[in-house]
C-alpha cells in the first residue's frame, strides 16, 4: 500500500484538486499537501494525494550519474 | 511512464551491478537493510538480488504498515465492525490480516458487518457524507506518507462538522522503528540502511542524522524503482569501505532535507505523540506513534467508542516478529509456503505484497530453488 507512482498534472481544478495522467489513465487527485504545483508538473500520487514534486532536472542528474559511474576507476 | 522506465532500465542496471561487485571487498560480507517494504518488493520484483554478489546480503526491515500492526489493534476495528454497527473502512491488504482467532475484516464481511475497502481516506470522508445515519470509521494505518492525508480528512470533517465520522489511529514513525531496530539488545548486525522512499518526501532527510551519529551505521535515502535500490547499495558500501557513516540522498529528485514542510505542518496541527504504542516484532515503544490531539478527540474513533487495545500473542508457528526485526528470514518460518500462503496468510507478513513473507512467496522461492541446487 505504499507504493506511489509519479504522474503528471494535466489540469489544475479549484478546491486544491488536480486531474493527472496516470500511464494513459485520467484520475483526480488531491493537491492539499504540495503548494506551488503547475500544469504539467509531475507529483508524486500516494493514497489520492500528491506527497511531493519531483523535481526534473534532479531526476536527470541522477540518471546520468548511475550512467557516469561506469567509467570511473575502481576505489 | 516518465520517471518509472528510466529508472528500471536494463542496460543501466548492469553498469551499476558491475560498480557494486568492484566495490565489494572479496574478503568480507555486507548486510544492508531495506527499511521500506516498498523496497523488499521492488528488490524481488525485479531479481536485485539475482545482481548482487552473494556477501552483499540484503535484510528486510519493519517498514511494512500491515505488518507491523499488531492483532490486539486489528481486533478493535474488527469488533467495532461486528459489534457496534459501523462502517468501518481501511486500505486493502488491512482487510485480510488474521487477527484474534484466526477472524479478519474480511471474515467479519463475511458474516455481515459493513467493511469497505478505500483507496483514499477522501473515499472514507465521501462515505460519512453520503451516508449521514451510520457511523463511518477510517481504520488509519500506515507511516508518515499516510499520516498527512488522514491528517487532511480530519481538519475537512471538523470544518464540515461530520458528526458520523472518525478515524481509528495506528499511525506509526519511521525513525522510531529505525531507532528501535538498532538499539536491539546485542546490537543490530547490519552495516546500514536503505533509507525510505516517499516517508522521506514527507520528513525530509535530516530526522536520520541521528542514526549515523549515534550509531555509526549509514543511511542512503533511496527511490523506489530498481535502479534507485541498487545505486543506494553502491553508495552504502562505498560509506562502509571508506569508513564513514552518513545520511546520503539518492532520492534527491523528491527528497530534501527539510521535506514537505506542509505536510509536517498539517500532521503537527492534528496529531500528537503516543507515550508508547505497540508493534509486532519490536515490542511497545515509546514515542512511536501517533493520536488525534484531545481537540479532535470528536473524531477519534478510541475516544468516541470506549476503545482500548489488549495484546494478544502471534500464531505460534509465525515467526514475522523476528522477520521484522531482521533477524530471521521467510523460509525460516516451517509453515513458510505450506500452511501460509498469500491466498490464506497466517501471519501479517503474507498479507501485502510488501510484506516479506509475500514477496518471497511470489518471487524468491524459485531463486532460492535455484541457488540450492547449484
Ligand atoms: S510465512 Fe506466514 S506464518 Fe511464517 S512468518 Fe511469514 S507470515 Fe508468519
Amino acid at each position: 500500500m505504499c507504493l506511489a507512482l509519479p504522474v503528471r498534472v494535466e489540469q489544475i481544478l479549484s478546491g486544491e484538486r488536480a486531474v493527472v495522467d496516470i500511464g494513459g489513465v485520467r484520475k483526480e487527485i488531491s493537491l492539499a499537501l504540495v503548494d506551488g504545483i503547475e500544469l504539467g508538473d509531475y507529483v508524486i500520487l500516494h493514497v489520492g494525494y500528491a506527497l511531493a514534486r519531483l523535481d526534473p532536472e534532479e531526476a536527470q542528474r541522477t540518471l546520468d550519474l548511475f550512467a557516469a559511474l561506469e567509467q570511473e576507476a575502481p576505489s | 511512464m516518465k520517471y518509472v522506465d528510466e529508472f528500471r532500465d536494463g542496460a543501466l542496471a548492469r553498469t551499476i551491478a558491475a560498480n557494486i561487485f568492484r566495490a565489494a571487498r572479496p574478503d568480507r560480507e555486507y548486510r544492508f537493510m531495506e527499511f521500506c517494504g516498498g523496497h523488499t518488493h521492488a528488490i524481488f520484483r525485479y531479481g536485485v538480488t539475482g545482481l548482487l554478489p552473494v556477501r552483499v546480503r540484503m535484510i528486510h526491515g519493519p517498514g511494512c504498515p500491515v505488518c507491523v500492526l499488531p492483532i490486539g489493534r486489528i481486533d478493535l476495528a474488527i469488533g467495532l465492525a461486528l459489534e457496534r454497527d459501523v462502517l468501518l473502512c481501511s486500505y486493502g491488504d488491512m482487510l485480510r490480516v488474521p487477527a484474534s482467532g484466526g477472524r479478519s475484516l474480511l471474515q467479519a464481511k463475511a458474516r455481515g458487518a459493513d467493511v469497505r475497502m478505500v483507496y483514499s481516506v477522501a473515499d472514507a470522508l465521501g462515505l460519512a457524507r453520503r451516508h449521514p445515519d451510520r457511523q463511518v470509521v477510517f481504520f488509519a494505518i500506515g507511516f508518515e506518507t499516510t499520516t498527512p492525508p488522514t491528517a487532511v480528512a480530519v481538519l475537512q470533517a471538523a470544518a464540515e462538522q461530520l458528526g458520523n465520522f472518525s478515524v481509528l489511529c495506528n499511525h506509526v514513525l519511521t525513525p522510531a522503528a529505525m531507532h528501535a531496530i538498532l538499539s536491539q539488545p546485542g546490537g543490530a548486525a547490519i552495516d546500514g540502511f536503505v533509507g525510505p522512499a516517499h516517508v522521506s518526501t514527507v520528513i525530509g532527510s535530516a530526522p536520520y542524522e541521528p542514526f549515523p551519529r549515534d550509531y555509526g551505521k549509514p543511511v542512503v535515502i533511496a527511490g523506489f524503482e530498481p535502479l534507485d535500490v541498487m545505486q543506494a547499495i553502491l553508495l552504502l558500501l562505498r560509506q562502509v569501505n571508506e569508513g564513514r557513516a552518513e545520511v546520503e540522498n539518492e532520492f534527491v529528485r523528491a527528497v530534501t532535507r527539510h521535506g514537505n514542510r506542509k505536510a509536517q505542518a498539517l500532521m503537527e496541527n492534528v496529531f500528537e505523540l503516543r507515550p508508547d504504542f505497540e508493534w509486532r516484532g519490536l515490542g511497545t515503544l515509546p514515542n512511536s506513534a501517533l493520536r488525534l490531539r484531545p481537540r479532535y478527540a470528536a473524531f477519534d474513533a478510541e475516544a468516541r467508542f470506549g476503545l482500548e487495545a489488549r495484546p494478544v500473542a502471534d500464531h505460534k508457528a509465525c515467526e514475522c516478529a523476528a522477520i521484522l526485526r531482521g533477524v530471521k528470514r521467510p523460509q525460516d518460518c516451517k509453515i513458510f509456503g505450506s500452511a501460509c500462503t498469500p491466498d490464506n496468510p497466517v501471519g501479517s507478513c503474507m498479507v501485502s505484497s510488501e510484506g516479506a513473507c509475500a514477496a518471497h512467496y511470489s518471487y524468491g522461492r524459485f531463486a532460492d530453488r535455484e541457488a540450492a541446487t547449484a
